[in-house]
């Protein structure tokens, strides 16, 4: 039985926690979010180079670590905790995630060492103009054309889009979903718009191709499953970035109501503040369970069971995160209605992770339907 | 997700089954899953299973065989809990005695009371009530003014109890009285072990609102107990009461989620049965009580997983409770609106279904134990360290 992390694991959360709290502060997190790149490559580099970050659970044989998701997720809770600026998620979770998924040895080989570097900055374009995260919602079209395959149409909120060295791209084809690589680089018909976006910690790009040449990876019409449960992962991970984000702003509410007094008290010591704590505290405690069990279910290798913790995990992780950054600038009070305050940055990054793989209403729905409900 | 305790359980979760599969048949069979902390329901018959697990040597998995248990290890308690739980085997009556007292003797009592108390608990020969609460000490409670005194070789005790489970059956109590008149709050207390079958015991049934005499008043007047039958020091009751609500383990949260899954799975076929599932907003509130029945599970798992490997759980061992109860509550309020007006009929004598009987003994789980306000003051207090409330 293995619910829980050993001591290899608690030293890795260790040391990347010291490493973001050097190279991911908030003054970091400002900078980075007022920046339109939204990253420091300087960091992205020692990520890499410091502690291989971007190549952890990647396999040996590619140039990663070769770890597993449930290290992974220690990984992911902590650059949530940091709200880190940076093309991790996108390049980690959804591109080298989609790679490993998709039946194409060649590509894989040739694609995945880049990014367990730190080199490649990759990210997978799947949503339209319709933010839909189905199967449905992929209706980019690709034609075989006389030297190999074409791109043809948009999309948009492409997380980290605008810099991705590497584009995984899900479109239409005669035969059904395909899933392409393009690599941005003097591609021709390319053409990438950062988006402004709310939450100013993730960026996104809309991508417009036309006749843009893209490589096939894998079999034609056959990508939908690998890539479903590519999105499977990202939701799990996802989860647990949400509950790190979510542990952070508690700790900055909790510290604040231990100092700030009112009525010749401090505030932590009203119910009406501490209880809203404690809520929150349960809130993450129960979120926590439902992203670790997601973890433990990808590390098991577990179809069915993934497909459901990882449903799970979304819909719960979602609204956690959001209630419990919103608490936090109600017990703030005044303050935490500032700009200056870090409050909102925690809550427009809940609010942008609640819709970035389909809302939890979405999540919820998934679930029914592989629970037969 | 299905948990397996590792090669060296299997033998013993092996030779469990099977017993279930010998045992667990005629009337246990048909009260499979009845019963719960604060349930009385069909009393004799679990009490009967009780007496089938004892002879079967299954009571007491982790407690030193000199006092009748198996002499097993933790992972072999929870273990039997989790495959109790699966069986659905009705609810052990002496559960309390089993979970609570018993531990509590194991680690704060002395030989002789070991020896004298422990092998009729797991006999089940004697039945064990606990008497802390009182009507002007709940959450408070260490406002207790249960007195005792020394006569002799006798404590002298007067005072009263309330909402003593299963009161009535109890032939002997736990009762937390204070032995020094001048003392103030947790000073000065004792835990007194005190036979029932006294002219200065009345132990008086006091109806819940399921309609069940499952608990019980107390009053004690001169009631009488040997001066050897203090557990812990003298004075130091408090102490000893803290260590029998801290033995508060993933073990014993396990069967009791295990039953709300099933209950959030009697709910979907209802719910399909009824056509409700077709409704957007039912709908969203099933999904959402079985995701919470799923989350109450992996908590658990994660207390016991960092139990077994010898840590000391996180904070999801004191959050669990809280969530639990609350959510359990609204699972039962979903049950009853699916149920629609045919869940608002009862039986002759106003006996209940067990949607009807879960809903509304669900009700207790956010108070007793530590109600909800009290464990927010907990977890407030203790695991974010936020200020204490002002004391008068
Ligand atoms: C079914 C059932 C079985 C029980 N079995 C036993 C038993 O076997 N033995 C035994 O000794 N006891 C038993 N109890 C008693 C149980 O422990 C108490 O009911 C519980 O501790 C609450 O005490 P109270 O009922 O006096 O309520 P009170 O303490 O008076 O509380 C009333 C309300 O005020 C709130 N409140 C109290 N203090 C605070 C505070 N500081 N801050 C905020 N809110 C507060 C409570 O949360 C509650 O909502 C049982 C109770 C029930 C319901």
């Amino acid at each position: 039985m293995d619910l829980t992390f050993s001591e290899e694991q608690h030293e890795l959360r260790t040391v990347v926690r010291s490493f973001l709290t050097r190279h991911a502060t908030e003054a970091d997190v400002r900078r980075l979010a007022a920046d339109p790149r939204g990253h420091d490559p300087w960091i992205w580099r020692r990520m890499a180079t410091e502690i291989g970050l971007q190549g952890l659970a990647v396999p040996e044989e590619y140039g990663g670590s070769g770890f597993g998701y449930a290290d992974l997720g220690v990984v992911f809770e902590e650059t949530g905790r940091a709200l880190l600026c940076a093309p991790y998620f996108a390049t980690v979770a959804l591109a080298a995630e989609a790679l490993l998924r998709c039946d194409d040895e060649a590509a894989r080989a040739e694609l995945l060492p880049g990014i367990a570097s730190g080199e490649t900055v990759a990210t997978l374009a799947l949503t339209e103009d319709d933010g839909r995260w189905d199967e449905l919602g992929i209706r980019l079209n690709a034609r075989a054309g006389a030297s190999g395959w074409l791109l043809t149409g948009e999309k948009t909120y492409v997380p980290d889009g605008h810099l991705a060295d590497l584009l995984l791209v899900a479109a239409r084809t005669p035969a059904g979903i395909s899933l392409f690589a393009v690599t941005t680089a003097d591609a021709p018909g390319l053409t990438r718009t950062p988006l402004p976006t709310l939450d100013q910690t993730r960026k996104q790009a809309r991508v417009t191709f036309a006749d843009t040449p893209a490589r096939l990876l894998g079999t034609d019409g056959t990508a939908w499953p690998a890539l479903a449960r590519t999105l499977a992962t990202a939701a799990v991970l996802l989860a647990v970035e949400q509950v790190g984000g979510a542990a952070a702003a508690l700790d900055t509410a909790v510290a604040y109501a231990k100092i700030r007094e009112q009525y010749g008290r401090p505030i932590g010591s009203f119910q009406g503040i501490k209880h809203k704590c404690a809520d929150m505290l349960v809130e993450i405690e129960s979120a926590r369970s439902a992203a670790y069990a997601g973890l433990w279910a990808l590390d098991a290798g577990d179809e069915t069971e993934i497909a459901v913790a990882a449903a799970l995990a979304q819909a719960f992780c979602s609204e956690a995160f959001t209630k419990v950054a919103a608490d936090t600038i109600q017990v703030h009070g005044g303050i935490g209605f500032t700009w200056e305050h870090p409050a909102h940055l925690y809550l427009k990054r809940a609010k942008s992770s609640e819709v970035l793989l389909g809302t939890p209403a979405y999540h919820r729905e998934l679930l029914a339907a592989r629970l037969g409900i | 997700m299905e948990v397996d305790f590792g090669p060296a359980v299997r033998d013993f979760r092996d030779e469990l089954r099977d017993w279930f599969a010998d045992h667990l048949v005629g009337e246990f069979a048909e009260h499979r899953g009845v019963g719960g902390p604060t349930d009385g329901a069909a009393w004799d018959v679990r009490l009967a299973w009780d007496r089938e697990l004892s002879a079967g040597n299954w009571l007491g998995v982790g407690w030193p065989k000199e006092y009748g248990g198996r002499g097993l290890g933790l992972i072999e308690e929870i273990a039997f809990e989790y495959e109790y739980a699966r069986a659905n085997a009705p609810y052990r009556a002496t559960v309390n005695a089993l979970d609570l007292l018993g531990p509590m003797l194991l680690a704060m009592g002395d030989e002789a009371q070991k020896k004298r108390f422990l092998p009729p608990i797991l006999a089940v020969e004697e039945l064990w009530g606990q008497g802390f609460s009182e009507p002007g000490a709940g959450s408070d409670l260490a406002s207790v003014r249960t007195r005792a005194e020394r006569d002799g070789d006798q404590w002298v005790v007067n005072g009263q109890k309330v909402w003593t489970s299963f009161g009535v059956h109890a032939d002997w109590l736990y009762v937390l009285t204070r032995t020094d008149p001048d003392s103030r709050r947790h000073k000065g207390l004792t835990l007194l072990l005190l036979p029932t079958d006294q002219p200065g015991v009345e132990i008086r049934p006091i109806r819940n609102l399921a309609g069940q005499d499952e608990f019980a008043e107390v009053f004690l007047s001169d009631a009488r107990t040997g001066a050897d039958m203090a557990v812990g020091e003298v004075g130091q009751g408090w102490r000893t009461a803290m260590a029998t609500l801290g033995i508060e383990r993933g073990t014993t949260l396990l069967p009791q989620q295990l039953g709300f899954e099933r209950e959030a799975e009697a709910l979907i076929d209802l719910a399909r049965a009824r056509g409700a599932l077709d409704d957007p907003m039912l709908r969203r509130r099933i999904v959402d009580a079985w995701i919470s029945v799923r989350i109450m599970r992996t908590t658990n798992l994660r207390t016991i997983a960092e139990l077994t490997a010898g840590r000391t759980p996180g904070p999801q061992a004191t959050t669990a409770k809280l969530y639990a109860s609350t959510r359990h509550q609204q699972l039962g309020h979903l049950a009853m609106e699916l149920a629609g007006p045919a869940g608002q009929i009862v039986g002759e004598d106003y006996e209940l279904d067990t949607r009807q009987r879960s809903f509304l003994l669900s009700l207790a789980e956010t108070i007793y134990g530590g109600s909800s306000e009290i464990q927010r003051n907990i977890i407030g207090e203790l695991l974010l360290g936020l200020p204490r409330e002002p004391r008068p």
